[in-house]
């Protein structure tokens, strides 16, 4: 479903991501781990579409319409109708704008561009109340302000609300479980592991492997320097939690 | 965004302005200048009663003696009042003006084109309209519907001609002519405007509404609005405004009193569209407008929604004059300003009965060269004990060349006052755009959606669909100037 080719990505001239290689197949939920730095965060953006981040040489190929297509040329809301999903590390705030409203343009412009036939506004509430209940957040929460004013645990939920409603194929994660307490962080992972099937793919980033505890992966990845050093299953999570990443870099080196 | 492609800077910036086309009518126009005969001479043609020929001339002596105010942040060349036509008026046979049902044909497809069918079986329901087109009134809708619950509704003429009494007690109480350079003008040459008197007691049944349309060259608009709520009566009134695409600037210069008795409510919004001139700054209305209400009576409201999204240059006041014990005064604002506009605009708070209340929001976005200020006073008078004021100004900017000021005057003479001030500046931010779009949604729509949040609290007082023309209209004047 995702192929990363050799992708190296710069910012203001620093070079980020090196050579980067990275498959995803179709039901595979990975894990990328790895030390503050290391180009976690600048992959999801880079795979989002964010206009700052400059891809210097290498691909990205997405699986579009049972073909693999380079996705480098489009924009990041073409890729998102496409089924790409990134949930935030830190979502933005947006005054003024309700989060039911922003939910509905969102669906609509994806249903609109598969050629699905738009919800009314009643069956719409329905349909999300179900997600809602996944999160455990009332009608209140998704009539207030985008974000505005929500506690760092209710953002979190909130990008997961959006996963919920929207189905992507690809979703990547940019560590979900940073700022959440344990409760909420529980409630976010099962959220997210009945979001799970086999019919769309997970990338998770973190630090930690607490949240692999809710979402259990299929392949561990290692980054170090923008690129990917040692692969494994979920036990490389538990390794790492026991002896550090320094342990995994200085074997690496 | 592949249709853009082909298309000259101006084509691009005047892609928006759709109103901007001319009628080709017949018209009765006075010659350039302005002396006290030109003065006479609309007088004449209106038929005026002495004591309005009187509050011109009287007028008129006084603006010899001013200089145009220079305060404003506005940067501008001057306008030589000799080198404007003061009347203009489609010609038509004097009886069928004032009769919506014989205009004539062209003048019914402009109000059509501009979104405001005068036909009876086409009219909008619910909102009775004013067409003002230069310098005259062509007629207003649903008259008689009015007159059953007592409501006056009519052109400034008419309501000199049937209601001389009412006009005589009024004008001028609000906005003196004597009040600033512009409304002394505007006192002297006034040629229409719309007027409305709400009895004891009604609710206006329907909205009411004034649609000013420049078309004649060369031609200055001053048209003046009286509007008189009585004890207990509540009214909400709409304004809209469009000019043709011309290389020259216009004149318009307005004056709006309003008067609220005891107990009565009067919400009054505008969305300004004047044509602002292309990419360079060239042509444009001026647009130099005195607003002001009066809360005359005890626990009594005037509100005050303006979008202003049009003219070169905007300077413009709504105020309210809390005088009456426990009145309520409000003033919500969205101005958008792109290319080369420059808009100075705000509000005057006045309190000078007990208990007096007010509310200022203003949001001000800013693209390209624009220049968009701020100005706002509130005044605690020495007797208005227990008066409180809240406002919040916030900008936007969108671009790195376009401005943002704010200049709040505040005077507080009565020490149990409560004023409070808030202000912001923010940028379109990218963030926002990209977490709009990593949903899916495309960039306009994402823009649109900003925009819409930013100036949420102000649509929400519009009339529903005067709310979403105002974000069609601000959606497309942006459409230019991000990304």
């Amino acid at each position: 479903m995702l192929n990363i080719e050799n992708l190296n990505v710069e910012v203001d001239g620093t070079s980020i991501l090196n050579n980067l290689n990275l498959t995803i197949n179709t039901g595979e939920v990975h894990a990328i781990m790895g030390p503050n730095g290391s180009g976690k965060s600048t992959l999801s953006k880079v795979l989002a579409g964010h206009p700052d981040y400059h891809v210097e040489s290498g691909d990205i190929k997405f699986e579009i319409n049972l073909k693999e297509k380079s996705i480098l040329e489009m924009e990041a809301d073409e890729r998102a109708r496409e089924g790409i999903f990134l949930a935030f590390q830190y979502p933005t705030e947006v005054p003024g704008v309700s989060n039911i409203e922003f939910l509905k343009a969102a669906f609509n412009a994806v249903c609109e561009h598969h050629g699905v036939e738009l919800m009314d506004e009643q069956s719409f509430k329905e349909f999300v109340k179900s997600k809602q209940q996944l999160l455990g957040v009332d009608d209140s929460f998704i009539e207030r302000g985008l974000n505005v004013d929500f506690s760092g645990g209710e953002k979190k939920r909130n990008e997961i609300l959006q996963m919920a409603v929207l189905s992507p194929r690809l979703a990547i994660l940019d560590e979900t479980d940073s700022g959440l307490d344990v409760d909420s962080l529980k409630v976010v992972g099962q959220g997210v592991n009945k979001l799970r099937s086999k019919r769309n793919s997970m990338i998770l980033i973190t630090h930690y492997q607490r949240l692999l505890d809710y979402i259990v992966p299929d392949f561990v990845h290692v980054f170090h320097k923008g690129r990917i050093i040692k692969s494994g299953d979920k036990s490389l999570a538990a390794e790492i939690e026991k002896n550090g990443f320094d342990k995994v870099i200085a074997e690496f080196q | 965004m592949n249709e853009s492609i082909g298309m000259s800077q101006d084509e691009l910036a005047n892609r928006s302005y759709k109103y901007g086309f001319v009628t080709d009518v017949e018209t009765d126009v006075f010659p350039k200048g302005l002396n006290e005969e030109v003065i006479r001479k609309i007088s004449a043609i209106k038929n005026e009663p002495e004591f309005l020929l009187d509050f011109r001339l009287k007028a008129f002596k006084y603006w010899q003696k001013l200089d145009r105010p220079k305060w404003a942040h506005l940067t501008y060349e001057e306008e030589n009042f000799q080198d404007i036509r003061y009347y203009s008026a489609p010609k038509t046979d004097k009886k069928k003006i004032g009769s919506l049902d014989e205009l004539d044909d062209e003048l019914l497809k402009t109000f059509e084109k501009l979104g405001i069918p005068l036909q009876e079986q086409k009219r909008i329901s619910g909102v009775a309209v004013d067409a003002v087109f230069d310098s005259v009134s062509l007629g207003t809708t649903h008259q008689e519907e009015l007159e059953e619950y007592g409501v006056v509704f009519c052109s400034f003429s008419e309501a000199v001609e049937k209601h001389p009494d009412l006009v005589k007690k009024w004008l001028g109480t609000v906005v003196p002519y004597k009040d600033n350079f512009y409304a002394a003008l505007n006192a002297a040459v006034f040629s229409d405007g719309s007027f409305c008197y709400i009895p004891k007691g009604v609710k206006c049944p329907l909205d009411l509404s004034t649609y000013f349309r420049i078309n004649a060259m060369e031609t200055g608009q001053f048209e003046r609005t009286l509007l008189i709520a009585d004890e207990g009566s509540s009214v909400n009134y709409l304004e809209g405004c469009t000019a043709p695409q011309r290389d020259e600037n216009q004149l318009h210069a307005a004056v709006v009193e309003i008067v609220a008795l005891k107990g009565a409510t009067v919400n009054y919004s505008t969305v300004q569209n004047w044509y602002a001139g292309n990419s360079e700054g060239k042509g444009g209305i001026y647009n130099f407008v005195t607003k002001r209400g009066i809360c005359l009576g005890d626990n009594s409201k005037i509100s005050w929604t303006q979008v202003e999204a049009g003219s070169a240059i905007t300077w413009k006041y709504p105020s309210v004059i809390l005088k009456g014990d426990h009145s309520t005064g409000e003033f919500y604002s969205v101005a958008l300003t792109n290319n080369k506009m420059q808009a100075d605009t705000g509000t005057k708070m006045i309190h000078i009965g007990k208990n007096t209340t007010s509310k200022i929001i203003s949001k001000g976005i800013s693209c390209e060269q624009s220049v968009n200020s701020y100005r706002g006073k509130v005044k605690i008078g020495p007797k208005a004990s227990g008066a409180r004021n809240y406002s919040q100004c916030d900008s936007m900017l969108v671009g790195d060349e376009s401005s943002a000021n704010t200049y709040p005057y505040i005077e507080v003479q009565n020490n149990t006052g409560v004023v409070e001030h808030e202000a912001s500046t923010s940028k379109l931010s990218a963030d926002q755009i990209f977490y709009l779009k990593s949903r899916g949604i495309g960039e306009e729509q994402a823009i649109g959606l900003l925009l819409n949040g930013f100036c949420h609290e102000v649509f929400k007082k519009l009339p529903l669909e005067f709310s979403v023309e105002a974000v069609k209209l601000l959606e497309m004047k942006l459409e230019n100037s991000v990304g």
